[in-house]
This record gives C-alpha cells, structure tokens and sequence, in this order.
C-alpha cells in the first residue's frame, strides 16, 4: 500500500507540523490528524503484531471498532497501553509503540511463531499445557502472547473529574439521526445533551456528504450546531457513551485536550441512541493482510485527512455502499477496479472505474503488505485491497439496556426490536442506511411535530447480497483480527460441540479482544451457521456488557484516592496530639495516636503502659460511642436491643454489658449510662457506633411507637477525654470542677454532670484499664481548654499521655476484650463468662431464641482464657492451641491477643479455647507456623483479680 | 446505578441505601415457644423470590427503613412506602 496525503506540495507540507515517534522512527503529521491517519499519511503499513501468530497486522478502519491498529502511547510522562490509533487524536511529542512486537512491527522475532499455526488451534493451550503444571509455562507464554505494555514507572493522576448530569434528551451520536432528533427536541424547548465519539460532529456525512435542506451537508451541519447552541443544549465531542447501566443511567467518557479526561454520569428522560453502524470485512484467504482495509474508512481518510490509501486499489462489495467510494478514490487519481460479486447494482456507475460484477476475491498475495488480489481466480496488480461487508448497526447501547434484537434478511442485519423503555434506536443503528430514512427517523425521536430535514443527492439503494464466510474454501481466512481467530477455529469449535455461540466466545476467543468483536461477529455467527446448518438468527448473538469501547481505569476511579478514597476522621485534639509527637494510626475511620514520642514505637507503648499504672495516664477516648436514647419507651428499647436489663438501672448509674445479633452472637460490648428515666447513653465501641444507630433505628422503627423513643447520634459533638491510673482522681480533683469526688458520692460505675469553666460536662467514673479511671465528655468546641489544662496538672503528677497501643496492654492484663477481636463471628455471651441474663431475664431481646439451641447448650465450646508462658516470648497473636487427634493435629482455639506486660513483666495473651474454663490450670500447645510452644491455662484476668485497684 | 425513592427524601441513588431483610419476616415469639426449625426459618430462610418481592431497605442518609416493592430480574421498581409500626 502506497498511501500518501494529497496536497503534500511544499506549501502544505508546513502544515505537517505535528512530530512524533512510531517504533523509534520520527514522522511528522498535522493537526486534525488522529495518530492512524498521521501513520497512514507517513505510509507506514505494519502497524502491529497479531496477538496469537505475530503476523502482521495494518489500519482496518478508522473508528472505536479499529481491531488492529493498537498502540502504546507516551505522552507527558504517561503511558496508556493498548489505546486504539483511530479514537487518539495526534500530538506533538507523542510517542508511539507497536504493541506485541520485538524489536519492533517492521522486524518481529516471533514472526515465525505464524509457521507453526496449524499447530497451534483454538484450545491449543488449555490441551496441551496441562503436564505437569500450566504454571510451569505461564509465564513464557504470557510473555509472547498479549498486547501492549504498562509502564511501572507510569502513575496516573487521580485528577480526572466526575460530573453528575440530568437532561430532558441525551442524543449519543451527532451524525445525521442524532443531528435531527437533537434539533426537533430543542426546537421544542426540550433540554439536550449532545455526546459523539469524533472530535468534530457529523458523523458518516463528514465524509459521505450529501445534500440537506438545499444546503451541503457541511452547511447543514454547521447550521444545526448553531441552532442546538442557540437553544442551549450541550454539546460534548470526543466523549464516548460506553455504557447504559440500571434504570438507565448512561456513563460517558470525555476526553479533552490539555485537561484531563472526564467522566459523565447522565440521568436523562429519555435516551437516543444514535450511533451508526460499523463495516464489516469480507472474509477470504489472507484477508488480515497490512493493506486490506475498509471501504467505507478509505473514504473517511480522503474526505477528512486528503489521504488516498492506495494507488492501485481493488474495491470488493456485496452492496452499493462501495460505489460511491470507487468514485471519489478515482476522483482522487487511484487506478479503481471495483469488484462485486452481484449480478447487478443499482447505485450508478462511476467513471474512471473499471466495475466487475459477480466478481468475488479469493485470496490476497503479499505478506506485509498487498502486491496482488485473486478476483475469480485471476490475479490482478494492486497495493490495497478495500472491503465492503456491509454494515452492522451499533446496538450495543440498546442491549446493554436488556433490549432485544430481531434479524433483518434485507440487510443481513440484527436491528434493534422494541425500544426499551426511556430509549429510542434511530438511523442507521436502527438498520436505516439511507440518508433520507436516517433523517426521518431521527427528526421522528426528537419531536412528534414538523417535518424531518429532506436530502438529496446521496445514495438511496444499498441491495446487500449475502457474502458470508465459506467453510469451505481454501487457505487461511481471518474473521477476528485482534485475536486471531480463523473460519478453520470455528469449525474446530462445533467440532468439539462448542455450538452455542456463547461457548464459540469462550473456546475460540472470537470477539473477546479488547475490540469485544465489533468488526468480527456477524461473520463469526455466519460461519457457526453456516457450519452447523443453522440460519444466523438461530445462532444468535452474544451478550452485550458495558463498556463499549475499554475506558482508562483513571477515569472510572476519578479522584477517589488516598484520603479521598475512604474519608478519614480526625480527633478535635489532632494538633494538640501532633504537639506531643503522636505517632498517628488508622483505627477503623479514625486516625488515632497509637502512642506518643520519638522513641523505637516498642519502647513507647511499653513505657506508657507502665507508667500508666504507676501514676495517671491521659487519653483521648473522643471516637468511643455516645448514643442517645430518648423517650417514653427508651427502657423498653433499651432492654430489648441489650443482652443485660438496663430498664432497672438507676439514673446517675453505668452498667456493662453485651449487645448480641439475633444468632446469639456478640456484637459490640461497652456501658450505658442513665441520665433519666427517659434518657439513655449507650457508649459503645468506636468502631460500631454507624452499626449501633442503625440497630437501634431498625428496632425502634419496626418494633417500637416511633413517637415514643427516638435515637441521637451525640458522638461527634463529644470530646471524651479519660484519666487512669492511681493518681486520676488527684488529677480530677486538680481541675477545679465543683463535683464531689468521694468514693462515696462517686464510686466506680457512676457519673454526674458538672461545669468545665462554666461549660457542661459529664464525668463517668468507669475503667477500661482496672485502675481508677474518670471519663470526661466536654462539648467538641471546648475540648481544647479541658486537654491543655489536664496535661498541665498532670505534669505535676509524672503523669503520661497514653496512646492506643499501650491501652490495648493494659485492658488486655484485665482480660477486658475487644469485640471483634478477643471474639468471632461465633462467641456467645455465655463463651465470655457472662450466662447470668440468659438465666435469669423473662422477656424478649435480640439474640435469645440463640441462646438456647443445642450447639448453644453444648458443653466444649469456646471460652475467653488466659494464657501464660515459662519463657520471655510472647505467643504469636492468632496461633492456635492445638491437641493430637487421630488425623494430625486438631485445633482447640487460637490466640486472640498477645502483649508483653510491663507490670507483670511477663507475656500476657487472651484466647478463645473449646472447653477453656474446664481447662484452666492445665498445660496447652500452642502452634505458630510449625513451631510448638507450652502454655498455661489460666483465667482471663492476670492483674489485680480482686479489683482493689479501682478504689486504690 | 439503580435509583429508589425513599418516602421521605424522594429518589436518590442505589449507593444511599442498605437492604433490610425481606418483608413479613416476622419476629417469632416468645423464645420459649418457639421450635429450633422455627428461627432457623426466621433466621435463614429466605425466600429469594425471582420477579416481584416485597423488601425492606433503609435510607442510609435519613435513617428511615421502609418497603420497596421491586423486581428482582427487570430492576423495575413499582413502589416504595414508610411503615409506622405495622410490622410488614
């Protein structure tokens, strides 16, 4: 193929202005130019490597359906592999990189791999690598197979946008159906969103013309541009529509020149789908050859970009649509014999055409490029062989939104059955390939008022004869470019009983290719037809899924990274954490000190922890739960949603207790505070509170007289800032609150309120650590007063600011869980020591009928334990307790959390054991990664059983 | 993007809501009268029904559980409505 632009005079060629790279090589193009036509401009005609045989491989087309022309493009640092040449527009700077090619399209190594393809047929790998390992060749496999290339070094920006947009009509498409519906429905003051692939609209008549209303269609185009900006409809160009999703959700894919690309989620009212149709190819011996290419695109590049592809050209049709094509490449100074393979046409004939009817190829003889063409078994000269196949309307849209499909014998077709609901096909994806219909239609989905734009001069006829592949002819005859699959892999399919086409899909990978076989179904449904002794429509069609075209993962994700992935929340007291050397972790949503200092983190937890208990230690408790329940029934609610009674809790008291699912499982533990009859605060761990409202709200909702009880989620408002240690209360005291803090007035599990400096406060005496320990909650806004001077009288008292690691030691001496991790997703209260409300409670709550089944009632289950050890090792959080049975080792439990102890200055470690409370006081193994340790049954408690501290 | 109107707030998009359990599940009660196949039925069992079903989903956003009747294979939704007590 000898393809040239034009007017390549030395005052045009200034226009080539553009540079960029193929393979290394410099070529200059020219704006306007999509990197296909810059590379077809340059004559280059290899531009890829097939996927399977490595033959080569040149431009098919020129639009999304491109199944050869892939590329790897650099551009601005960014490497985007397998991007389509047709659909990315040039520029300067670009780099481009054929893709399964070493060293390069001209020169590829495994050329040779195309000898041994009789070899190699559809299933040839899943057969063949099964001994000993498919593993084993992978990676050799993969390597030589597969398209473009990432480059690691590539990071895209999470900076593309997302807009969210509604319209009365999103007209997907701005060729001459789209044009019409978007002008009658803004003509009606009808809200429009306009979306089309092309950088310029237009469509099929950019290149096809024609006469509209009187005018060229390039003054009617023009003209019906200017009239949708009149009335303010949207016009969005270069954005692909690439799926319809539920409730008819459209998502488009913009992309922008020098900002990033952008994604549109569109409601509209309702949606045209306007998108044309695609050229199939012819199928005969070699017809993959570099050179072979569509008619309908040839056009398109000597319309758009004054490039003729070929100087001796053949032109094989089935339909009228190749005749004007002959013309304007004669036109143009091509030597054009037109070959069709019908007894007669009705388009007219073009001069300086040489037409052959009933003329079919056979065969294309070349190898990286066409050097002749077999017409009824005569070779003729030629450099490029063009193909008419026919059209395929684009229905993917239309059955992406479960609509169906009906075959058409006229026009050899699938077109669109009824429309679904809040859809409408129209023009030629609807199976109308004149332009005067195409007009009618779109005029027709836009508005039911005047008169559809009228044409003239353009083609009428398109008499399409049946030109489906022959399983029997001779040689190799290519129907899926992209992955290499032939009429013989098809054959082979039904062979093997792969008849079902969603199965030839699969087996032979026919239309599975980043193309997902726009140019290659219909050829592959005829051969299985053909070769099954099926009709087309018995065959059927696959499913059609979003995306239409592949989208970059950069778009779908847009901005939601990092912090904007997952929002993370922040404490009030974050600065001042940050002042005191916080070494910052995420806890659930929170981002928490973990501890504090500069130190080796060991070092620091360890220190907190142990001076924690030797003086006061300080801690931000802000994220723990502070749920209100308020109302005449908040008792009943409260009672109900808890595994322990809290309806005869006194007000001014706390109580602990378990909150269980309805299989009887622990779902969160913590306490609740009464402040009224009417007035209950359930403090519940930080990472349940969503979780919590929620049960509350379904319970209160379905069970309760919502009017009577209401739910508040009072946790943010709420700064809760905590003392422990044996010197909390001197801390307390030192803070001037006007609150009596005898033990007597105030013992463990109570709490008063009181004034901060004329702010309200809630002071809660209850320990998480066993030590005494008080709860300040202060209002958000004035935690940071409260934190200053807390830390200033506890600097007068060796006091320590106390992290979330060091907690997790001190609670864990205790033997104090944390739901979710000291239990599992099958702990039951009675597993954690608590069997008393089970026994003893009469009415209903959440969880009991579970309480009470046999595996509940059984007498090994798991129990919360202690475990100590004779050495220094702390036990591997997780490993598991093990005995020997008759199979190997069986597992008995595992440990659930695994500390060393300052205080104790030994290993502490809780577990949940099968028969553990029967097992205190014996010796365990324990297994960690083929490793046995001895350990001591014991309860789950190590400091301080009695509980003095708390009064200490 | 499915998009459910909640009876409170109007329609808004699938992502706001959270699905509740399938309507007319009641609760069996009390505990003491009821079979282990019972609340294994209650607990487990559900129905799945493929076209029409009646569900309870919750508006994340507002905190308001309501019934949905929807179709399970078209996604069509036929119609969404506030409960005050009645246990559906």
């Amino acid at each position: 193929m000898t393809a040239r632009r034009l007017d390549s005079t030395s005052e045009q060629s200034s226009a080539e202005s553009l540079s960029f790279t193929f393979d290394g090589r410099t070529l200059k193009g020219r704006a306007g130019d999509t990197v296909a036509s810059a590379l077809l401009a340059n004559g280059v005609r290899i531009l890829g490597r097939s996927f399977k045989y490595h033959r080569p491989r040149g431009l098919w087309g020129a639009g999304a359906e491109e199944p050869n022309a892939i590329v790897d493009i650099t551009y601005a640092g960014q490497r985007t592999p397998n991007s389509r040449a047709t659909a990315i527009a040039l520029q300067d700077g670009m780099e481009v990189r054929s893709v399964n090619t070493s060293p390069d399209a001209e020169k590829d190594r495994y050329g040779l791999l195309d000898r041994f393809s009789q070899f190699l047929p559809a299933g040839f790998y899943y057969k063949t690598f099964l001994w000993p390992d498919w593993h084993l060749f992978e990676p050799r496999i993969r390597a030589m197979a597969g398209l473009g290339h990432l480059d690691p070094a590539t990071q895209p920006e999470a900076d593309c946008p997302q807009r969210s947009a509604h319209c009365d009509l999103l007209v997907i498409g701005a060729g001459p159906a789209g044009l019409a519906a978007a002008r009658a429905a803004a003509q009606e003051g009808r809200d429009v969103l306009l979306a089309d692939e092309q950088d310029q609209p237009g469509g099929s008549l950019l290149h096809r013309g024609g006469v509209i209303e009187g005018q060229p269609a390039g003054q009617w185009i023009s003209e019906s541009l200017e009239l949708l900006d009149g009335h303010g409809a949207t016009r969005l160009a270069s954005t692909t529509a690439y799926g319809i999703y539920d409730h008819n959700l459209v998502c488009l894919w913009e992309r922008r020149r020098g900002q990033p690309d952008r994604l549109w989620r569109v409601r509209p009212q309702q949606i045209v789908i306007a998108t044309g149709a695609i050229e199939r190819p012819l199928v005969f011996n070699n017809n993959d050859r570099p050179g072979v290419m569509s008619a309908d695109s040839a056009l398109l590049y000597l319309r758009r970009h004054d490039i003729l592809v070929g100087q001796k050209i053949v032109i094989a049709t089935n339909n009228d649509t190749a005749y004007p094509v002959a013309s304007a490449l004669a036109e143009a100074g091509a030597e054009v014999v037109l070959a069709d393979l019908r007894p007669e046409a009705q388009a007219a004939l073009p001069d300086n055409v040489e037409v052959r009817m009933e003329t079919s190829v056979q065969a294309v003889e070349g190898k990286a490029s066409v050097e002749g063409v077999l017409l009824n078994g005569q070779r003729h000269e030629a450099d490029c062989l063009l193909v008419a196949g026919g059209f395929t309307p684009s229905v993917h849209l239309h059955c992406q939104a479960k609509g169906r499909l009906h075959y058409r014998e006229d026009i050899l077709a699938f077109v669109p059955d009824e429309p679904v609901a809040g859809t409408s096909v129209t023009g030629a994806a609807n199976g109308a390939f004149d332009l005067a219909s195409v007009l009618e239609q779109g005029h027709a989905v836009g508005s039911t008022k005047g008169n559809a734009p009228q044409a003239s001069e353009c083609l009428s006829s398109y008499g399409i004869q049946p030109a489906w592949p022959n399983p029997k002819a001779q040689g190799r005859q290519w129907i899926d470019f992209q992955n290499d699959v032939t009429v013989k892999d098809v054959a082979l399919a039904a062979r093997e009983n792969y008849r079902s086409v969603e199965h030839l899909k699969r087996y032979t990978t026919l239309g599975m290719a980043t193309d997902q076989g726009k140019t290659s179904n219909m050829n592959g449904l005829a051969a299985m037809a053909a070769i099954s002794g099926r009709t087309i429509p018995e065959v059927g069609t696959t499913t059609y899924r979003p995306p239409y075209v592949p989208v970059p993962l950069p778009v779908i994700a847009g901005r939601r990274r990092g912090e904007l992935f997952s929002p993370m929340r922040r404490l009030v007291l974050e600065n001042e954490h940050r002042a005191a050397d916080a070494a910052f972790r995420e806890y659930g949503p929170w981002l928490r000190p973990a501890f504090y200092g500069k130190g080796k983190p060991e070092d620091e937890i360890q220190r907190e922890a142990r001076q924690a208990r030797q003086t006061v230690g300080l801690f931000d408790g802000s994220p723990l739960g502070k749920v209100e329940v308020m109302g005449p029934d908040a008792a009943a609610l409260m009672d109900f949603n808890s595994y322990n009674t809290l309806s005869t809790l006194k007000p001014g008291r706390v109580r602990y207790g378990f909150m269980l699912n309805e299989d009887g499982v622990v779902y969160d533990d913590g306490v609740v505070l009464r402040l009224a009859e009417d007035h209950f605060i359930v403090s519940c761990s930080s990472g349940h509170v969503p979780g919590v409202v929620m049960r509350l709200e379904e319970w209160r909702q379905d069970r309760f007289d919502p009017a009577r009880v209401v739910i508040h989620n009072s946790t943010p408002q709420w700064a809760t800032l905590t003392t422990t240690g044996p010197r909390a209360r001197d801390l307390i005291a030192a803070l001037g609150l006007d609150l009596d803090l005898s033990d007597e007035a105030r013992p463990h599990m109570s709490f008063a309120n009181a004034r901060y400096q004329g702010t309200p406060i809630r002071v809660a005496r209850v320990s998480f650590t066993g030590d005494r320990s008080y709860e300040i909650s202060i209002p958000a806004s004035r935690a940071k007063e409260l934190w200053a001077h807390m830390r200033k009288e506890g600097d007068k008292l060796e006091a320590t600011l106390l992290g979330t690691e060091g907690l997790m030691i001190l609670r864990a001496e205790k033997g104090f869980i944390v739901a979710g991790k000291d239990t599992d997703g099958y702990t039951l209260p009675m597993d954690l020591g608590m069997s008393g409300p089970r026994k003893k409670r009469t009415g209903e709550y959440v969880g009991k009928r579970s309480l009470f089944t046999e595996e509940a009632e059984r007498s090994d289950r798991p129990a919360l334990v202690g475990l100590t050890v004779d050495d220094d090792t702390p036990l591997a959080t997780g490993a598991h307790a093990v005995e020997d049975g008759p199979k190997g080792l069986r597992s008995l439990g595992f440990v659930t959390s695994s500390y060393w102890s300052p205080t104790l200055e030994r290993p502490i470690a809780l577990a949940l054991v099968d028969s553990g409370r029967q097992r205190i006081g014996e010796t365990i193994e324990i297994y960690h990664l083929g490793t046995r340790q001895r350990a001591k049954v014991t309860s789950p408690c190590a400091f301080d059983p009695e509980g003095e501290r708390l009064y200490a | 993007m499915q998009r459910f109107s909640c009876p409170f707030c109007g329609p808004r998009d699938e992502t706001e809501f959270f699905y509740g359990g399938e309507a007319g599940n009641e609760r069996p009660e009390p505990a003491e009268n009821i079979s282990p196949v019972r609340w294994a039925q209650y607990l487990h069992m559900e129905k799945n029904e493929k076209g029409r079903a009646r569900e309870i989903w919750v508006h994340l956003t507002c905190g308001e559980f309501f019934v949905m009747e929807r179709d399970t294979v078209t996604h069509e939704i036929f119609k969404t409505e506030a409960f005050h007590g009645e246990r559906t």
